[in-house]
């Protein structure tokens, strides 16, 4: 029966104090809300740590979860947030985050189970900077630019000028490596 | 989009990996918890300096900071008497929770010059200051503690604030003595409490008080702390809010049959099961109790337990049948008005010299979720293992099942160690778990190496979590029951917990003529697929069900402890198209019943005013064993009748196996036992050890230990 609930419902049964509820919605989301946060952070074991950011944080997020908005839309931004904040805390003894700092552990991380080619994506993605990443995981996930606006909170034409940016961004790396 | 980003996609969609499973089991666990939590928050007002516990010694040392010795002396004087007074009847009504009118209790507070009375829902700024206050230090999630700020206003129901009343009271009762040594700031030192009190992870306070209004341990505020506590801890707060903190997210799947309860001879005399020779509830119970957790009651399946251990009954000389039947009674350890009747089995062992050459499928999970150190390399290590005891002969092929099912090695003479070992070590794991697909494969693979005087047989290794095709137990039956009928036997090897279906793995080993045993260690895979090999790959009788037909006469009221998911209808037992288990070479197999004899004080039941008397009291029987088998391959089954006779004396076996099946009892919780605990379940254990060459029952020993230790 708790299949057929709508996300909204639950997460409002949620917010009113079902346990129940939290838990499958939780449930329900979990596969996408890590598929995302990989996204946003390109290693596995980082997803996991900010899954469980997440997840810690969500019951008391739940309480400024708004009808009107779907439930993906709010998670998705909850995550963002999430994300920006481990970063934050990050960058007090990583100043290189967004740069080639990571690069050595994320690739040594997702050593085991990738070709050259995801190692590729993995650099290229880290080497965009944070906004553009964000905005490219939003996207990758089949993200229209309105949604992706909507839980970035930017206007959709800043979502497709960012998109254009990274697109560029990515191809001046590839480029680059062509040549050397 | 256009098509560079597509590209992208696609390659982010292949990197990006599933997530772990144990991982995600801790952080929905997590995130139930701090859910709980927050509800716990929201049902009781927040306790803040002005409003919480505390807030009327706020008031009263603000007011006596302020006021002269003499009036300070008149003031106190003052509070005991309004002490007294709240153990006057009619306060004691008052004080009454949680039905008090608030009105009420605004009385209350004026009679005892409260100088702020809050009859409204708390403030938003006031849960502010009070939140972050309370914030530890090394909180890293600070959204956790500012989003509760939005709580909403009907629950701050009156009710609760009354009982915030009755514990102010109550603390003014206890307490006012400690209000003179008291003249620093309190907040301060409130706050100063909480932080080091507080687990970083429980925002909420009221679930860490203790329960009983005992001081607090930290001496350094033992004057505030003390009544402070006693104001919080008689809370009354639902009990749960206090035990929420494992609920089970894990995916763990067990059979939900209920325990066997008594049955009254007179209206149900025969009771009729099928043997079960499966020893994967014995490993779970073991898996738990070693992780410091008692197992849940419904993995505990007693007569898994009992027959994980090799027992030392007399076998069955040359020429009888397969196996044979033991049969005793002598006085149940933890009652000493019944009697537990024992039924032994003890299967041949035929020369292995002269064996059938053996075809094993092994049938590999290797899904995602067997990414675990637990799992796939404890398989492969336990395939090692068992491919020693292969003969040259004997064939080996290897069917993976992971999003899809595919041959991993063809089928190959055992001789070839080097390429089997090569095929196991290259079996890697990922993706979801199309259990179907394998079997179905693994049942052709089969087919394709059958040939006459052969036995064939499927080894499917998995945690159980079967999430593509037909995943539920009862559909997979009736797929296992169709591919029973070409012959080939299926055993089930179960590792990992986390997502362990048990009652899939329970499904397909009872359905498919096979055993399920499951590996937690590389020494439980040396047990199973090196010493009782033979018994686990070569049947010697097949569907052996078993009938006891109590005498009314001698018998009141009986309880078979154990099989209730091989549970047989009565008339299934001469119904030879019914399946049942399957006897291994070697194997033994005991079931043991509770008697309550006539006219014993034990009997639960009063015996009926008005029932015919029709009980022929002539024989002294306790009751009749009926056992049918049909030889390995056979359609028709064979009858073997023997009595219960009174009562003897028993043995070691009889005795260790009594132990066990009462520390199944402890674990389910069952509430025959009486009195009777852990300590007498080890001293019968210790007791009966026997000759255990392997150590068995030592270990089990050690398990009763630690269960009685987890269990306090």
């Amino acid at each position: 029966m708790r299949m057929m609930t709508s996300d909204e419902d639950l997460a409002e049964e949620a917010a009113h104090g079902d346990g129940q509820a939290f838990a499958s919605l939780l449930d329900r989301h979990y596969e996408r809300l890590f598929a995302f946060c990989f996204r946003l952070t390109g290693a596995r074991a980082e997803a996991e740590d900010l899954t469980q950011d997440i997840c810690a944080a969500l019951p008391a997020k739940l309480a400024s979860y708004q009808r009107r908005a779907k439930v993906t839309t709010w998670l998705y931004r909850v995550a963002v947030n999430a994300a920006h904040d481990r970063r934050r805390k990050r960058a007090t003894y990583a100043k290189a985050t967004t740069g080639w700092g990571d690069w050595e552990t994320n690739r040594t991380a997702a050593n085991r189970d990738t070709n050259e080619q995801i190692d590729w994506l993995t650099t290229a993605m880290n080497q965009l900077n944070t906004d553009l990443r964000d905005t490219l995981a939003l996207v990758l996930d089949d993200m229209t630019h309105a949604q992706a606006a909507e839980v970035l909170g930017v206007s959709e034409g800043t979502i497709s000028w960012r998109i254009s940016e990274a697109k560029k961004a990515l191809r001046a790396i590839k480029e680059k490596e062509d040549v050397a | 989009m256009t098509d560079d980003l597509s590209d992208l996609k696609a390659m982010m969609d292949s990197a990006t990996p599933r997530p772990d499973a144990a991982r995600r089991a801790e952080n929905l666990a997590l995130a139930q918890k701090n859910f709980e939590d927050l509800q716990g928050s929201r049902i009781a007002p927040r306790p803040t300096p002005a409003n919480g516990a505390n807030a009327l010694w706020t008031g009263v040392k603000t007011m006596l900071n302020t006021f002269t010795s003499k009036a300070a002396l008149t003031t106190t004087t003052a509070i005991v008497a309004v002490g007294f007074l709240a153990l006057t009847p009619q306060m004691q009504d008052v004080l009454r929770p949680p039905s008090v009118p608030q009105i009420t209790m605004t009385e209350f507070d004026g009679a005892i010059s409260e100088p702020r009375i809050e009859d409204g829902p708390l403030r938003v700024d006031e849960l502010t200051s009070d939140m972050l206050e309370r914030r530890p230090v090394t909180e890293p999630l600070g959204e956790v503690l500012q989003e509760p700020l939005i709580v909403p206003e009907q629950e701050q129901a009156f009710e609760d604030r009354s009982t915030t009343a009755t514990a102010r009271a109550e603390a003014q009762a206890l307490g006012s003595a400690a209000v003179s040594d008291e003249a620093e700031s309190a907040p301060q030192t409130q706050s100063l409490v909480m932080e080091e009190s507080e687990p970083p992870s429980l925002p909420q306070r009221l679930q860490i008080a203790p329960p009983a209004p005992v001081e607090m341990p930290a001496p350094t505020m033992r004057n505030l702390a003390a009544p402070q506590n006693t104001v919080i801890a008689p809370a009354p707060m639902p009990a749960d809010d206090l035990v929420v903190f494992a609920p089970h997210v894990d995916t763990e799947a067990f059979p939900t049959e209920t325990p066997n309860t008594l049955k009254i001879t007179s209206e149900e005399p025969v009771s009729t099961f099928s043997i079960d020779v499966d020893t994967a509830a014995y490993s779970v119970v073991r898996s738990s109790l070693s992780r410091g957790q008692l197992p849940p009651a419904q993995a505990v399946r007693i007569e898994e337990m009992i027959n994980y251990f090799p027992y030392d009954y007399p076998a069955p000389d040359a020429g009888e049948a397969p196996f044979r039947p033991t049969i005793s009674s002598f006085q149940t350890p933890w009652n000493a008005d019944t009697q537990l009747v024992h039924i032994a089995l003890q299967g041949e062992m035929p020369s292995m010299d002269d064996r059938p050459p053996l075809n094993l499928v092994f049938l590999i999970d290797t899904s995602g979720s067997m990414n675990d150190p637990a799992k796939l390399p404890l398989l492969k290590q336990s395939f090692r293992l068992m491919l020693d005891q292969l003969r040259p002969e004997d064939e080996v092929a290897i069917v993976e099942y992971a999003g899809s099912a595919g041959q991993v090695l063809a089928p190959t003479a055992a001789s070839e160690r080097t390429t089997i070992l090569n095929a196991i070590q290259s079996l890697g794991a990922g993706g979801s778990t199309n259990g179907q697909g394998g079997l179905q494969q693994a049942y052709a693979v089969a087919d394709t190496m059958k040939e006459d005087g052969q036995v064939s047989r499927i080894i499917l290794a998995t945690d159980g979590d079967f999430n593509v095709g037909i995943s539920n137990p009862d559909a997979l039956k009736d797929f296992i029951a169709d591919k029973r009928e070409t012959g080939t036997y299926l055993s089930v090897l179960g590792f990992g917990r986390g997502n362990l279906d048990d009652a899939t793995m329970q499904a397909l080993a009872q359905n498919g003529n096979g055993t399920a045993a499951y590996i937690d260690t590389l020494s439980e895979a040396q047990k199973v697929l090196v010493d009782q090999l033979t018994g686990a790959l070569f049947p010697i009788a097949g569907d052996v069900k078993v009938q006891v037909e109590f005498n009314p006469a001698q018998v009141a009221e009986y309880r078979l402890i154990g099989y209730e998911t091989r549970a047989l209808a009565r008339e299934d037992f001469n119904n030879d198209k019914v399946d049942a288990g399957e006897l291994g070479a070697g194997h033994s197999v005991t079931a043991i019943y509770e008697i309550t004899p006539v006219g014993s004080p034990a009997q639960l039941s009063d015996p009926l005013r008005y029932a015919p008397d029709t009980v022929a009291a002539s024989s002294d029987e306790l009751g009749y064993v009926k056992l049918r088998y049909k030889d390995p391959g056979e359609d028709t089954s064979q009858l073997i009748e023997t009595p219960i006779i009174g009562e003897s004396i028993p043995g070691t076996e009889a005795n260790f196996a009594a132990a066990i099946a009462g520390f199944g009892q402890l674990l389910r919780d069952d509430s025959y036992l009486g009195d009777w605990g852990y300590d007498d379940a080890i001293a019968l254990a210790n007791s009966n050890r026997g000759e255990d060459p392997f150590g068995y029952r030592t270990e089990a020993v050690q398990l009763m230990r630690l269960a009685q230790s987890l269990s306090r």
